[in-house]
């Protein structure tokens, strides 16, 4: 199975795949934060692995992520992103405090911030497990806050034991109001990929 | 990411924003010509595509030394810096790919001692990211990271 045999309507039904997990996961952070909070149309892409790291920004970037892996039939990785000031904007609003730099934080603030991934993460993935009826597991939540590159290289190589190639599902949340924004991406593995068409009965090797 | 250059004196070899991968520093000071790897995984024979021979540590460090003696270095003459193989995430428990900061160093060390390259210097491990800049001028290598200070090695 590859990456490369994907057509315009696979990426289509991954596309709405992406939209119903980031619909519940966009809720769920309004919710949170009791605000307004937008989403994009979601993008997939298959990417060379290391050219993943400009989906983000640049290598030298300070980010921080929020990283899990998916087990069970439906395996990958998922990983929340947000550069210094997103993360700022969002984690003031979140703790009504006003922390002005990300290398100062304490550990109840990065709990927040893990938590923010853990409720993004926790809703997306049950909307999408309820829609394909597949089971889905996610980690326990790590958080890394330094360069996108080195930040980056776990999950990456992570995925390198997979392909050269990933598929990537991406979508970015943000609130107009506060100029804040965060990517969300979803990374199946490529076998999974074809577990979840398959529970959809979609044709996934034939002509189509 | 995973790539592999040589370059003589006064180029600058960098690499940016190393994580759990290791930046591996060839250089022969006689002729002041410096060699870069950026490897990712300890291991080719561990996995199916392993194509990109430059971001495994066996075969990598393999390619680079052909690459310095194919340029005119001299193989005893050749020492080693390496700097890098930090573990960025903590999870619980034990899960094996977030060691591979440490099983990346492991293996490169390994391999520089089987081409019998002496390891001069490192700065590895750690939880921290780093960028690094090779001197081929002056056979120094520059560290830089975000809140964890600066280094030269």
């Amino acid at each position: 199975m590859a990456n490369e045999n994907l057509k315009d309507i696979h990426f289509d039904i991954l596309k709405e795949i992406g939209n119903i997990g980031a619909g519940n996961a966009a809720t769920a952070l309004a919710q949170l934060l009791n605000k307004k909070i937008d989403m994009n149309v979601p993008k997939v892409n298959i990417l060379p692995i290391n050219e993943i790291p400009k989906v983000f920004g640049n290598i030298e970037d300070l980010v921080v992520a929020v990283y899990m892996q998916l087990s069970g039939r439906i395996s990958g990785n998922i990983l929340f992103v947000l550069g210094e000031q997103d993360a700022l904007k969002l984690l003031n609003m979140l703790v009504g405090q006003d922390i002005d730099s990300l290398s100062k934080l304490d550990e109840m603030q990065k709990s927040a911030m893990v938590e923010i991934g853990n409720i993004i993460t926790g809703s997306y993935i049950s909307a999408l497990s309820d829609f394909i009826r597949i089971p889905m597991i996610p980690s326990v939540p790590a958080i890394s806050i330094d360069m996108l590159g080195a930040v980056l290289s776990t999950p990456l190589t992570e995925m390198y034991y997979k392909g050269d190639t990933a598929l990537l599902i991406e979508t970015k949340f943000m609130d107009y109001k506060d100029h804040f924004k965060g990517h969300f991406i979803l990374i199946p593995d490529p076998k999974s990929i074809e577990v979840m068409f398959t529970a959809l009965g979609v044709n996934y090797n034939g002509g189509g | 990411m995973a790539d592999l250059k040589i370059a003589f004196s006064p180029q600058i070899l960098t690499t940016l924003g190393l994580g759990s991968c290791v930046g591996v520093v060839l250089y022969d000071p006689f002729i002041k010509l410096g060699g870069m790897a950026h490897i990712m995984l300890p291991s080719s024979k561990q996995i199916k595509n392993n194509s990109n021979k430059a971001k495994f540590a066996d075969t990598a460090i393999d390619m680079l030394v052909e690459k310095m003696l194919d340029a005119g270095a001299v193989k005893t003459r050749l020492i080693s810096k390496i700097a890098g193989g930090a573990q960025m995430f903590s999870f619980k428990g034990n899960n094996e790919i977030m060691k591979i900061g440490e099983r990346n160093v492991r293996a490169v060390k390994e391999h520089l001692a089987r081409h019998s390259i002496k390891l001069v210097a490192e700065d590895v491990e750690g939880k921290y990211g780093r960028t690094i800049e090779f001197f081929t001028e002056t056979g120094v290598l520059k560290i830089r990271t975000i809140g964890h200070g600066y280094k030269e090695l």
